[in-house]
């Protein structure tokens, strides 16, 4: 099956004068519509490696390609056209815009895009935000719902321009029990459902171990990457 | 409406206090650039009113030793065809003379005037405060002032001795009021045609005077230097009124400079007010706008949300500033008066300059965004993302 991310021997440093290697060597690569999560401890390099993937940060060397193509030297702009209409980011602070309502942060990638949402559109947020179980509070702003509230909205936010990719970084890190077991199951719904690819980050390996594989990154290094067989 | 045009609204509506300090901020400083710039334009032209507002402001004279020159009305034709602004053209005979009345003897200028052609630079209908304007040739008007010192009645007859030793006897028909001293003391009107018969100089004048369209004012160098050039004028001088009145200019001249300075100095620093505010702004936002370049904004797009912010905050600025300056302007000119009701300061209310006003505070509060745009566009998304 064909690579939806493919990373080859990423090196990432920090400063110039202090340099502080976080990433050494990674080759990894995932394929497209899996369910992957990565694990590591703080500090591991976990999210820098994810930032890398989402084309947020640049490697200090290695490659990074999305969807076949080489985002390495993309300008600035295309970089973000790429971020618009393949990747969708589902943060650990949920990353919402205050001075938005739900439904208008839904909506905002497509309005990054055309200015302008459609009927069609509009249809797809508010089936979104029913899927993510927001239908009743959709027309609160951002900053009058609960965590968990917010990160659905989030995951609603990351799948509106029907992404081949969706990047988590600790999308329940601050959400109790029940709620982190219900956002998960609407992630692997969506899996299923719209055949997006998946790679989360995770310090939780209770939840890590949910994923088809499971990368653990120790020091900057992957130090294990097992596969579920699939069923 | 443009994604970058809603996100500057929901900005400047989310954070409404802020917006309305700087609305205010920018309407104070225009209001007051307004004021300021109305005031003293009004000032200006009340006093190039009063001094030339009712006297020559472009005269043709003869440079010849007797100062007079002939067939006056060949040259009016000409200027006439040559210039439309001018709006009077008044000839004119004038000769000293001494005066006397009894034991009473002070030196005086007679000035034969077509009162019709005078009377939109004189305005003398109005002035003659007692009796009327002279029509045979032995009548004349005097200033209140001789009338006073002298205490001539109407009806009363003065004696002129003119140069050559020439000795007239003048009916004092009527006493104007120039409000100027000088002239009010020394000018003794006849009509033109009474001086050429009496001074036995058919056809002559010593001067031809004019005045141009109120909004020509300060043009009346460029046309006396156009009308100098004119085959039919090639003997004779033009003068203007700025020629003879270069105090008055340089003063006028450096009030308007000192005016300009405080505009300048008000609209700069409501510009650097809204610059930096707009600049702690992007600060405030800059969490979101790391989300939306994650999101895929483009560095343009994040840029333009700031300009957009700047340009609206101008356009409210602009009009509530222009409303504050006309409300100040007005209660100035209904509030503040003079005990005859004229008001103390003459603003002058002048659409053109307040739509300038309005375009300078919408351009400074764009050039004041700029500054902001730019740290939007250059903001890099992964240290919003990385510091949380």
């Amino acid at each position: 099956m064909a690579k939806a991310i493919e990373l080859n021997g990423i090196n990432k440093i920090y400063g110039t004068a202090i340099r502080t290697q976080v990433l050494f060597d990674i080759d990894l690569a995932f394929e497209e519509q899996s369910f992957n999560s990565i694990i590591g401890q703080s500090g591991s390099g976990k999210s820098t490696l994810m930032n890398i993937m989402g084309t947020l940060d640049r490697p200090t060397s290695g490659t990074v390609t999305i969807g076949g193509i080489q985002t390495g030297s993309m300008r600035k702009n295309n970089l973000a056209v790429v971020r618009n209409e393949t990747i969708g980011f589902i943060f650990q602070f949920h990353y919402l815009l205050p001075e938005f309502t739900a439904l208008e942060n839904v909506l905002m990638p497509y309005l990054i895009k055309h200015n302008r949402p459609t009927a069609e559109v509009r249809e797809r947020a508010n089936e979104l935000m029913e899927l993510v179980g927001l239908g009743k509070v959709k027309n609160n702003l951002a900053t009058q719902m609960s965590g968990g509230q917010q990160q659905r909205t989030a995951i609603a936010r990351a799948l509106i321009m029907n992404p081949k990719i969706i990047l988590a970084d600790e999308p329940t890190g601050n959400l109790d029990s029940d709620t982190t077991e219900i956002v998960y199951e609407i992630l692997r719904k969506v899996n299923s459902q719209f055949k997006t690819t998946f790679v989360i980050i995770t310090h939780d390996r209770k939840i890590a171990e949910k994923a088809d594989r499971i990368v653990e990154i120790r020091d900057g290094r992957i130090s294990l990457d097992i596969a579920r067989p699939i069923i | 409406m443009s994604v970058s045009l809603k996100i500057a609204v929901r900005f400047l509506k989310s954070s409404r206090g802020q917006t309305i300090l700087i609305v205010l901020g920018i309407a104070i400083g225009i209001s007051v650039q307004i004021f300021i710039g109305s005031l003293i334009q009004g000032l200006q032209k009340s006093l190039v009113e009063t001094t030339i507002g009712n006297a020559s402001q472009i005269t043709v004279v003869s440079p010849d030793d007797d100062k007079r020159f002939s067939d006056p009305e060949r040259v009016m034709q000409a200027i006439r065809q040559a210039e439309g602004q001018i709006t009077a053209l008044s000839p004119a005979l004038d000769q000293a003379g001494l005066a006397t009345d009894g034991d009473e003897t002070g030196s005086v200028l007679i000035r034969g005037l077509d009162f019709a052609a005078a009377e939109p630079i004189y305005a003398l209908a109005d002035r003659i405060v007692q009796g009327r304007l002279p029509s045979a040739s032995d009548e004349a008007v005097i200033g209140k002032v001789l009338q006073a010192e002298w205490d001539v009645a109407i009806g009363d007859t003065l004696d002129v001795t003119v140069a050559g030793g020439k000795r007239l006897t003048y009916t004092v028909c009527g006493v104007f009021d120039l409000q100027v001293q000088s002239l009010n003391t020394s000018w003794f009107l006849t009509t033109l045609a009474s001086a050429q018969e009496r001074f036995d100089l058919a056809g002559q004048v010593t001067s031809i005077e004019m005045q141009v369209e109120s909004g020509d004012v300060f043009l009346a160098d460029t046309i006396a230097a156009e009308l100098q050039a004119l085959p039919e004028l090639m003997d004779l001088e033009v003068t203007n009124w700025k020629a003879q009145n270069e105090q008055l200019l340089s003063g006028l001249n450096g009030q308007s400079v000192s005016s300009i300075m405080i505009q300048v100095f008000v609209v700069v620093s409501v510009v650097l007010a809204i610059a930096s505010v707009l600049a702690i702004s992007v600060m405030q936002k800059s969490r979101q706008i790391g989300i939306l370049k994650a999101m895929g904004i483009k560095s343009r797009q994040a840029s333009l949300v700031f300009l957009y912010q700047g340009l609206i905050l101008g356009v409210l600025g602009g009009l509530a500033g222009v409303a504050l300056g006309l409300g100040l302007a007005y209660s100035f000119t209904v509030f503040a008066r003079n005990p005859d009701g004229t008001p103390v300061v003459a603003l002058l209310i002048d659409p053109a300059f307040f739509v300038l006003s309005f375009l300078i505070a919408v351009t400074a509060s764009s050039l004041a965004s700029l500054i902001p745009a730019r740290k939007s566009a250059r903001l890099d998304p992964i240290e919003v993302i990385r510091n949380g």
